[in-house]
Formats: C-alpha cells, structure tokens, sequence
C-alpha cells in the first residue's frame, strides 16, 4: 500500500447527514468479483440521472470538483452495510479522503485498510469547512490535523497503529500473520 | 465475574494478544460466516500470497444475496434465471470454497439460506462466541449472547488466513426495555422504536446489550430481529444475555454441542448470564407497553412513527428530501398510503415465526388488486418447515407469490427489485434510497403489518384485522 503521509486538496462538500452505503455504492454494482472498476459506480444514483445522463447538479460532477480529492460530508458518514467497495469505489473516483463529525464504525475500518483516510473533527471547524466549498486544505497524519486556510488547525483522533500503517503503507495481514505461534498457543489452550 | 458486561466477558476470554495504546488487540474469532458478494477479493488474496484457509471448521459459507429465488439447484438453471454477473458471482464462489477446502452449503443444499437465518438454525451460533461475517447484519447473532459484528473484505481475509481480528474495545451500552408488548406490536417495532430513540448514529463505537423483562420474554426469533437491526443505530453489534429461551432453542441443533460436551457448554454459558451488576458506558430505558406498530417513513431506519401518528411537517430539509423522495405527505400518518408491493423476508424477518404470523392474518383473505407480495423464506430449511404446516398455501391461495431462499428483495441483488417510485411495504432492515432497486420506495414494518397492508393495499394497521 502506498504511504501516505499529507493529503493537500481542495475540498468538495457533500452537506448531507447520514450518506449510507447504499448511496456511495448501490447494492448492484457488488455483483463483481474483483475490487477494480468500480469508480463509475461511485455515488451512481446521485451522480447519473434514470436515463444515465450526467446529473449536474450533483456536486462531483462540478467541473471545479472534477481533480478534488478531499471530500467534506455531514454527520454518520458511511453508514449502513459493511461493503468495502464504498472506499474503493470512493478511491477510484479519485477521492483520498473524508472529513466528518462522526464516521460509521465499519466503513471507518475499510476505510483504513485501504488507504482512504477518514478524518473526525469537532462540529465548528466542520462548520466552517462546509460554509467553504473548494477551501485549500491539507490533512496532516504526522501532526494529526486539518490544516485551514484561516483560524487554527482542526485536530482529528486516529488510532495509533492505523496511522502507522497508513503512514507507512504497511499490510496489516502481515502483521497478523506474524502472531501466528501466539494464535495456536491461544487455539490449544481452548481446546481447538 | 461480577461487574463485567457480558462485552467484556467474551471480549477478555479471546484476546489472543491485549490491545496496548500502539496496537489493537488480535481478537480470536470462533465462527466465520462467508458468503458469496464479500468474499471472491479475499480468497484472491490469500491465492495471492500462498495463504490457505487457516481453520475450515470454522468457517461456515453459503450463498444468499446473488442467488435467484425462482427454483435453481443446478449451474444449468442458474445460468437460465439469474442475472449474468450474480450467477458469475455465484460461480466464484463454488470454485473458491472447493479450492480452499471450505464446506459450501450451495445451490442443491437443503441447508442453504441467508447466512444469518443458516447460522443459528444449524446451532453455529453460541453463548459467549465471536462471530463475523462480510455483512453488517451480523449483530443477529448476538441473541445468543454472542459478540456478532460485520467485517469488510480485507477483515475477511484476515479472518481466513488467521482465525484472528485486529480490533480495539467497543464501548457497551445497556437498552432496558419494559412493559409487555401489546397484541399486533412485535420485537421489529420495538427496535424500529429503539432505533429512533437512539438516531441512526447514536450506537456508533459501541455495542448494545438489550436487556429487562421485556426482552428476557421474547423468543429467539423474536430476538434475533431486534439484534439484527442494531446496526441500523449505528451500533458495532447487538446483543442478549443467555437464558434457559436461549439454551433450549440451541439444545439438539447439528451444530450445538452434544452429550457431555452440551453438560460442559451448558455450565460455560451460565456464566454469561445477566446479574443485573454490569457497568455500562451508558443506559437507555423503554417502556414498550405503549408501543404501537412503527412503520418508516423516511429514507434512513431512524426515520420512522408509530403507525397513526403524524409524520413530520416540512422544515428539516433532511426530512423534507426524504419525504419527496417517498411521495408521503408531511405532517399526516403513513397508514392508508397506497401500497404497491409488500416483500415477507429478509435476514430480519423470514424464519418460521414471522411466516406463521403473517399467514395467520392473511388466512381466508387475499392481496390486494394494486399489490404484488413477496413471500421468500430465509432458508430452504424454513421452507420446508412452513410448507409441512401449509403456509405456502395460505400465502399462494391469497395470491402472494412464494420463493426460493435468500436475501431478495431486501438489497435487489438477484434482481428481485421493487421498481422506480413504487412504494413496498417491507420487513427488511434499510428503507435507504434505491436499496430495493433504483427509485424504490421502502416503508420497514413488522410481517404482521406487511401482512395487512397487502390484505388492504395501504399501509395497515394490523390490529384492525386481528380485532375481527
């Protein structure tokens, strides 16, 4: 997995609360087999009108939105089912990030293990974020915040061995997999 | 073991290694479920690094999301009625679970089903287990006192090479519910009315222990609905504390420990029994003697009324848009809204119990002109089950149609979908837009309330019905 240390974008700003899974991927698309190509399914039903036209006036499909890689959503971002093609389907489509006031637990999880970097900050720097579509902003995993253009930086909690990983692109099924001895210890002492 | 909730019970007994401030803990997890839509990227994996499947006796696979409900035991039928990339899905697979020697109860298995109606009913499921799965209603099987969560694809190829889970503590957060449900009010209503006590997200980061006389007197079914939809607050998982319901329900399963080995199991599990002595992080009470049936109205589960009372006026534009997209009118009661489709299924709702329940209503009545029902089993095993006792019967004479096995309907899948601005009355567990197929409109509500709505072909109250 590739490093990732700094994220510098400007924003895109998805005001809504509660975006669940079934909006950033429609069940459909999790008929593949494979994590490639699922880009174009990203948002589907939001981006694309019924007849498959380009929905303008969704905001990815903004031309200014077009290269921006840090998004800004409300409240429960991710909530809903457990598919991880929602973060690979967000990282296709060229997103690197989220920043929210609260992210749902298991898309927080894929997230992690796929490089898409899910920040948590307090309500008013969140705010000020959504009142300013297109700010020039950078996450910091180093210093663990949201740099701003104006007013102080906005800190975000992130698990110590998530960041490791993310910060050195470590697998963490390597790591797993080194506690192999400890694991059969645990299995024989359960009895199987 | 007094004080500890019965989170921290299970939690500490499979710590295979603590979590410290740099590393989460390598939790050790009893029972895998894996199923067809979360698991070809992770079997590539381990065909990527040599990996095999550490443990095949703990790992329970079928098939249940993808596959048709029309009748398909063999690859021929399949290809003749699935949807080409679900039945491509399917394959996968069948190939992945012979290469890596893992037992597949598939298409001609009379065991198949959804993962989480399978579980239980092969008694997979016990007291004071960890259980995953690539699939967020996983929190079912915390009525058995379980710990039950749903993994992402990469945890679930964790899971496979290792048997173990990186995971840091939740926090537990104790939902007391008293007062005895009233006739035609069911366990779904009193989640759907947990649910919107607590907000979509207000379980975020924690897991639910419901407890109280309410709870300690459902069934297992009953209860299996509540913990299902924990998820739907939120919530990393669901659980009950084991009791002699629980005990009885598991005694004589093919999975459930036998002889001595039950005698062994039995004194384990008692252990894990709630002594009203645990430290929660937080508590919620219910009375749920004043519960109505809930029916939503809105596109998340949260959003959701008893089903006389006035939805909310315009104002909130999050309510605003979710109403628009449901074509339901602010500020008046969902019941009497024209009902296009009614669908009795989902891992939620479509064991035995829901299916008699619902026939009872429907016996002697028919669906509604203007309404398609769905009637679809949660496994093949509770097919057979309600077709010895007749349901099948009662559901096809009042003009419902019966199916195959499997997920359906719930997330449209294999193509069971419900159709662009139709309303369905649904006993499943997401009213999130387009989840029962692009357009669709979903109103969650009980088997006994989907029952009625099909009879009236609005949105029922079944008490009427039952009051006759």
């Amino acid at each position: 997995m590739d490093k990732i240390v700094r994220i510098e974008s400007r924003t895109v700003v998805l005001d809504i609360d509660n975006v669940d899974t079934d909006q950033i991927i429609p069940a459909r698309f999790l008929t593949t087999t494979v994590r490639k190509g699922l880009g174009d399914a990203a948002f589907h039903d939001w981006r694309y009108a019924g007849d498959g036209e380009l929905n303008p006036d969704f905001v990815l499909n903004r031309p200014e939105n077009r290269d921006r890689s840090i998004l800004v959503a409300g409240d429960n971002f991710g909530c809903g089912s457990s598919r991880e093609h929602a973060p690979w389907a967000l990282l296709e489509a060229g997103l690197r990030a989220v920043i929210s006031t609260s992210i749902a637990d298991i898309f927080r999880n894929n997230s992690l293990k796929n490089g898409f970097v899910p920040v948590v900050i307090d309500d008013e720097p969140h705010r000020w974020l959504k009142a300013n579509p297109g700010a020039e902003i950078a996450i910091d995993l180093e210093k663990t915040r949201v740099e701003l253009p104006e007013g102080p930086p906005a800190p975000f909690e992130l698990d110590r061995f998530a960041r490791y990983c993310l910060m050195n692109g470590v697998d963490q099924l390597g790591y797993l997999l080194r506690q192999s001895d400890r694991i059969s210890a645990w299995e024989q002492r359960a009895g199987g | 073991m007094s004080g500890k909730t019965l989170l921290a019970k299970i939690w500490d007994a499979h710590e295979v290694v603590p979590e410290t401030p740099d590393t989460p803990a390598v939790l050790y997890i009893d029972l895998h479920l894996v199923h067809e839509v979360t698991t070809p990227q992770a079997f590539d994996v381990l065909r990527a690094n040599g990996l095999p499947v550490r443990r095949p006796d703990r790992t329970l696979a079928t098939m249940d999301h993808s596959t048709p409900t029309e009748p398909a035991s063999t690859l021929e039928e399949l290809d003749r009625v699935a949807l080409p990339a679900a039945a491509a899905q399917v394959r996968a697979m069948i190939e992945n679970c012979a290469e890596f020697g893992v037992e597949l109860r598939g298409l001609d298995s009379p065991e198949r089903g959804i993962v989480h109606v399978v579980g239980p009913e092969q008694g997979a499921t016990w007291p004071g287990h960890t259980v995953v799965c690539g699939d967020s209603h996983t929190s079912t099987h915390g009525a058995f006192g379980a710990l039950a969560f749903g993994i992402g694809t990469t945890e679930v190829g964790h899971v496979l090479a290792t048997q173990c889970l990186l995971q840091r503590r939740p926090g537990a957060l104790a939902v007391n519910v008293s007062g005895r449900l009233g006739p035609g009010v069911t366990s779904k209503d009193l989640i759907l009315a947990i649910i919107r006590k607590l907000g979509v997200g207000g379980g975020t980061g924690r897991v639910l222990q419901y407890r109280g006389e309410t709870v300690r007197e459902l069934t297992m079914e009953q209860r299996m609905t509540m913990c299902n939809m924990s998820i739907e607050a939120g919530a990393r998982a669901g659980m009950i504390a084991p009791d002699d319901t629980t005990y009885e329900w598991l005694h004589g399963r093919p999975m459930a420990p036998a002889g001595a080995d039950w005698d062994a199991a039995l004194e384990r599990w008692r252990e894990l029994e709630d002594r009203g002595d645990a430290q929660f992080e937080r508590e919620v009470s219910l009375d749920a003697g004043r519960l109505r049936p809930m029916v939503t109205y809105g596109t998340n589960p949260g959003m959701s009324a008893q089903i006389d009372e006035p939805v909310p006026g315009s104002g909130d534009p999050a309510i605003d848009k979710a109403l628009a997209y449901m074509g339901v009118e602010p500020g008046k009661p969902l019941q009497g809204r024209d009902v296009d489709i009614v669908f009795l299924g989902s891992c939620t709702n479509s064991r035995l119990s829901d299916l008699r329940s619902a026939a009872e209503l429907m016996r002697g009545n028919r669906v509604a002109d203007n309404v398609r029902m769905l009637v679809v089993p949660g496994s093949q095993i509770v097919k057979r089950e309600a077709e010895a006792e007749g349901l099948h019967e009662i559901f096809l004479s009042a003009g419902a149609e019966w199916r195959e096995a499997g997920c359906s309907m719930c997330i449209g899948m294999n193509g069971d979908t419900v159709g662009a601005g139709k309303l369905c009355v649904s006993t499943s567990n997401r009213n999130f837009e387009g989840r029962q197929g692009p357009g669709a409109r979903t109103v969650l509500a009980s088997p006994l309330t989907a029952a009625a709505s099909a009879i009236r072909g609005r949105v029922a109250d079944p008490r009427e019905l039952m009051d006759r």
